[in-house]
């Protein structure tokens, strides 16, 4: 598999998926 | 006056540091590494490598160590809380303050030490340069990624009833 850091929409769409992740683990968390 | 200096000051120096931190970064993986692949084809790179680079560099780091330390002092006695998630008010800027400390990390023992190598300022061989040059671009890509949710919990920080209902 192709690392997705080769490409730039790649580093941007893998930041956005962590940025998804993180906020529902916090918001779970919070609740 | 004390919450002026610390909460205030800090917070704007933060802040500025943080711009030419990240906006650095943006430089180098949006503009200034696709350059140098296209420039590497007419062999016309060297005056980006040369008077560019290290220039940027320089700002870049000192941005990151400077973002690192006031972001610290900002946190201030609730330091140990946002890294060790004791105090849920904290949270947010948990998260936030570890992505940074990751990328405070990769820039100065992952991309500075390598792009030294890689830009001729310390000896070192083709291979270890190759080397280098592959570690360094993944550690800035990694915190290009890194920037994304890093931002967006440091909004959020000062907004959790906004962010997290």
């Amino acid at each position: 598999m192709k690392n997705p850091l080769d490409s730039l929409w790649g580093t941007v769409i893998s930041g956005l998926v962590l940025t998804l992740i993180f906020y529902n683990v916090v918001k779970f968390a919070m609740h | 006056m004390m919450d002026f200096i610390q909460l205030g000051i800090g917070r704007w120096l933060h802040i500025l540091s943080g711009v030419m931190w990240i906006g650095l970064l943006y430089y180098f993986n949006f503009v200034q590494v696709p350059a140098l692949a296209e420039a590497a084809k007419d062999g016309t790179g060297a005056g980006i490598t040369k008077h560019v680079a290290p220039r940027a560099l320089f700002w870049f780091r000192w941005g990151a160590a400077s973002t690192w330390i006031f972001g610290a002092m900002l946190l201030g006695k609730n330091f140990l809380a946002a890294f060790l998630f004791t105090n849920q008010a904290f949270y947010a800027i948990g998260i936030g303050a570890w992505m940074g400390t990751i990328m405070l990390f990769n820039v100065w023992v992952l991309i500075w030490p390598n792009q030294q190598k890689i830009l001729g300022m310390v000896p070192a061989t083709d291979e270890q340069k190759a080397r280098g040059r592959r570690i360094a671009f993944l550690a800035s890509r990694t915190n290009t990624m890194l920037s994304i949710p890093m931002l967006f919990f440091m909004a959020a920080s000062g907004h959790q009833g906004v962010f997290f209902g």
